[in-house]
């Protein structure tokens, strides 16, 4: 019976009289490797509005079933001109392994700050959001795996959100739920801001159908939305909680809001 | 007819000790307009004259902001003022990436310096034909540097670099006891007056060909960095007029005087 | 008897077949970097408190279950001013400490001045040590360390952070590495969970968490010692203690333990 516990480094576990050492498909032996990544949970959410944006994000910081700490904030200003970032206009969040999202956030606003001193000027959030998808996509073979998402207000004084896959891939939208709860809040958005699947009573049946209007949300509807999102991610996703970071992007600048979230 | 055989490269002493090469460059130093720099306890002040090649054309940059915490003025050769700052910003905002925080003044300054002085010592280089004046805060304090071609850097609390730039100097050591308590307008001021004195005749500074930039400490803290801040045309006026008025005053008393 | 110098000591080829030579071919297989640290050393706990930090580490340097080295110094003190505490790998904890060592050296030349205060606070170390161990991972050749940088942040705030082979970092009022993180951070969290309740703790408070917490990964921690370090970073500088003993542990629970798992007897 001991031997079901051996300490046979090589098989960690039964002995049996044939070798049991883990292989790849491929036939070889599996070697133990380095790896390279980890996942530190927690969850974004950005919703563009008429002319502001909010980007949010909780700020736990989780390995595993570790909770590391309470006060790790995953959405950054970007692009100012000082080390404060007290003129920013731009907001990123990363989510997933949280060094390459840091990483990721100091290239991007390295870029920002260099294309300041070229140009006198900030960056757009559409140039920067371009910038953002090939810095991803050129770690293609070695990605960052962070799913990223960019806010702003666009030339048109319109807010706007893009979010990003770990490889650059990227899309503008009205909102986008990332990370562990991702899969949580997104459906609620897809009810409460894009209105999917609600259509006017009485307006017929199959393609007859009307969809129910879409209109761009007011500030105090989105932050309520933003609030009951994460108050929901909260209490079903364990990698979620403590502080909901919430920065609200206008044309006067970026307004940082902490509201607590349950610490369990 | 004579001709120096030793100023062909910037890599051969002549026989009494000389490297040419780098004396021409600090010439072209000479032949930029003026900058002056000046020191506080609080704040570090560059004023500079910009000329102008023509009626028609812009004028010429002279101050230039390397980092948040600091900047530079520039006398001689404008490109190759551009790489040098360009290489400073590059160094301050790498410096910044991996520690947190604001290159510690002196260390930038030896950056360049040893750049510098490489160009001297090899052959086929040129050195920089430009003269620096950087302008900067760490947790040290207030600094001012001057910057040389030969790779030379030395921190003062007052210098003028540039045509005619000793009057400025002049100025400067007849009023160095007023710089270290000096508050920015002071400072400021001062600096203007040094520019001032080093004009010709007929020029005057104008709200076109001064330039101003200032860095210092936040007002009651001890190590935050006021951010390096450049102020050319109308946002120069408040304090040339300063000065021309307490000119004005000056030349009455000094009529006075005279009669 | 074999009467070639060269052959002696050599694995015969009769017995072991000819010599395999090539692993010294680099062109015929992948670039292999550490894959797994040999020499380790377990937890590090570190805790803020209203003036300073305090930081524990026990000096053992474990080679697998072997109790192999029972003298390391695993706590490092940068510049009067910071401590690092490493766990881990403790090759790479020494190649990392001369590294720091020369750092140091650069940086007490470059504020020569009448200002000897350290310019390069432990935060600013903390982003350093964070950017070389992600710098490294990124090569696939981690540094084997997952480590605690202690002392003071550019507020002059205390300042506790953690990071480690991956280049993760987060900071925390307290902060444990290892199984540290399971045993010893729940209790630590009690005495301070938040920045405002360690503004409120005192450093003997603070020295006394810590000693519980290095009594119970004693107790429990199978790659523990019972000898540690201990250090006070103050604003007043580093007070470093390297040969603190447990005290009244007690061990009158282990007749009771009988074996684990299958053992019934």
């Amino acid at each position: 019976m001991s031997a079901m516990f051996s300490q046979n480094p090589v098989m960690n576990g039964p002995n049996y009289s044939f070798s049991d050492a883990p292989r790849t498909n491929n036939g070889e032996f599996r070697e133990h490797r380095f790896n390279p990544y980890s996942d530190n949970g927690g969850s974004t959410l950005a919703i563009a509005g008429a002319d502001f944006c909010i980007m949010a994000g909780d700020t736990r910081h989780t390995s595993g079933y570790s909770i590391n700490s309470r006060m790790a904030p995953k959405v950054f200003r970007i692009g100012g001109s000082n080390s404060d970032q007290s003129d920013a206009t731009i907001a990123l969040s990363v989510c997933g392994f949280a060094a390459d999202g840091n990483a990721l956030r100091d290239q991007l606003d390295t870029v920002c700050k260099i294309y300041r001193y070229r140009h006198g000027k900030p960056m757009s959030v559409h140039a920067c959001a371009k910038r953002l998808s090939t810095i991803l996509y050129n770690k293609r073979f070695f990605p960052y795996y962070t799913h990223a998402m960019l806010g702003g207000i666009d030339e048109e004084g319109k807010g706007a959100v893009y979010s990003y896959d770990p490889v650059g891939s990227y899309e503008r939208e009205q909102c986008r739920a990332g990370g562990a709860a991702a899969s949580l809040i997104m459906p609620f958005l897809d009810s409460n801001v894009n209105f999917k699947n609600q259509y006017v009573p009485g307006s017929g049946v199959g393609h007859e159908l009307k969809e129910r209007e879409r209109h761009p949300l007011s500030r105090p509807v989105v932050e309520t939305i933003v609030k009951d999102a994460f108050d929901g991610a909260v209490e079903r996703h364990i990698e979620v909680g403590d502080n909901l970071q919430m920065m609200v992007i206008t044309k006067d600048g970026i307004e940082e809001i902490m509201l607590p979230l349950k610490k369990d | 007819m004579f001709r120096n055989n030793y100023d062909n490269d910037a890599v051969t002493f002549s026989p009494q000790g000389r490297i040419f090469q780098i004396e021409y460059s600090e010439e072209a130093v000479k032949q930029g307009s003026v900058v002056v720099g000046i020191a506080s306890k609080k704040h570090v002040v560059l004023c500079a004259i910009k000329r102008n090649a023509e009626e028609l054309s812009s004028y010429q940059k002279k101050l230039f902001a390397i980092d948040e915490h600091c900047g530079i003025a520039i006398a001689g050769l404008t490109s190759d003022a551009r790489v040098l700052s360009n290489f400073m910003k590059q160094q301050a905002l790498g410096h910044r990436l991996t520690y947190g925080r604001a290159m510690p003044v002196a260390s930038l300054v030896d950056e360049i310096g040893t750049k510098a002085q490489i160009n001297t010592q090899m052959y086929g280089k040129r050195p920089y034909g430009v003269g620096l004046l950087v302008a900067g805060v760490d947790e040290d304090g207030t600094h001012l540097f001057e910057f040389k071609p030969s790779g030379m850097t030395e921190e003062l609390v007052g210098c003028a670099i540039g045509a005619r730039s000793q009057m400025a100097r002049t100025y400067l050591e007849k009023n160095i006891d007023a710089f270290a308590d000096a508050s920015k307008e002071e400072l400021i001021k001062h600096g203007l007056q040094a520019l001032h004195e080093t004009l010709v005749q007929d020029k005057e500074l104008t709200i076109d060909n001064t330039a101003v930039g200032v860095t210092g400490f936040k007002e009651g803290s001890k190590n935050k960095a006021e951010p390096f801040k450049l102020y050319e045309a109308a946002e120069v006026k408040q304090w040339l007029d300063a000065i021309s008025e307490s000119k004005e005053g000056n030349e009455g008393e000094g009529m006075d005087v005279d009669e | 008897m074999d009467h070639r110098p060269q052959a002696w000591g050599r694995p015969r080829d009769d017995v072991y077949g000819a010599y395999d030579h090539s692993f010294m071919n680099t062109n015929s297989h992948p670039n292999q970097h550490t894959q797994q640290p040999l020499v380790t050393g377990t937890s590090v706990l570190a805790v803020k408190y209203k003036d300073g930090v305090v930081i524990a580490a026990d000096n053992l340097g474990s080679y697998g279950s072997f109790a192999r080295f029972t003298d390391v110094k695993r706590l490092h003190t940068f510049q009067d001013t910071s401590v690092v505490g490493f766990s881990g790998d403790i090759s790479d904890m020494q190649y990392i400490t001369r590294h720091l060592h020369q750092k140091s050296i650069e940086e007490s030349y470059a504020s020569s001045s009448a200002n000897k205060k350290s310019r390069l606070s432990a935060a600013n170390l903390h982003t350093y040590l964070s950017k070389m161990l992600y710098r490294r991972r990124s090569k696939m050749d981690p540094l084997w360390n997952h480590m605690l940088v202690v002392g003071f942040d550019d507020d002059e705030k205390p300042f506790v952070g953690s990071a480690d082979l991956l280049g993760t970092t987060f900071t925390a009022p307290t902060l444990a590495t290892g199984i540290g993180s399971m045993l010893a951070q729940p209790l630590l969290r009690t005495y301070a969970g938040t920045d405002e309740e360690a503004a409120e703790r005192t450093k003997e408070e603070a020295i006394k968490v810590i000693q519980e917490c290095m009594k119970v990964l004693f107790y429990r921690d199978a790659r523990s010692q019972e000898t540690y370090s201990l250090a006070v970073v103050s604003r007043e500088g580093v007070e470093m203690k390297t040969s603190e003993k447990l005290e009244n542990m007690s061990w009158a629970f282990a007749d009771r333990i009988k074996g684990y798992g299958t053992q019934t007897v």
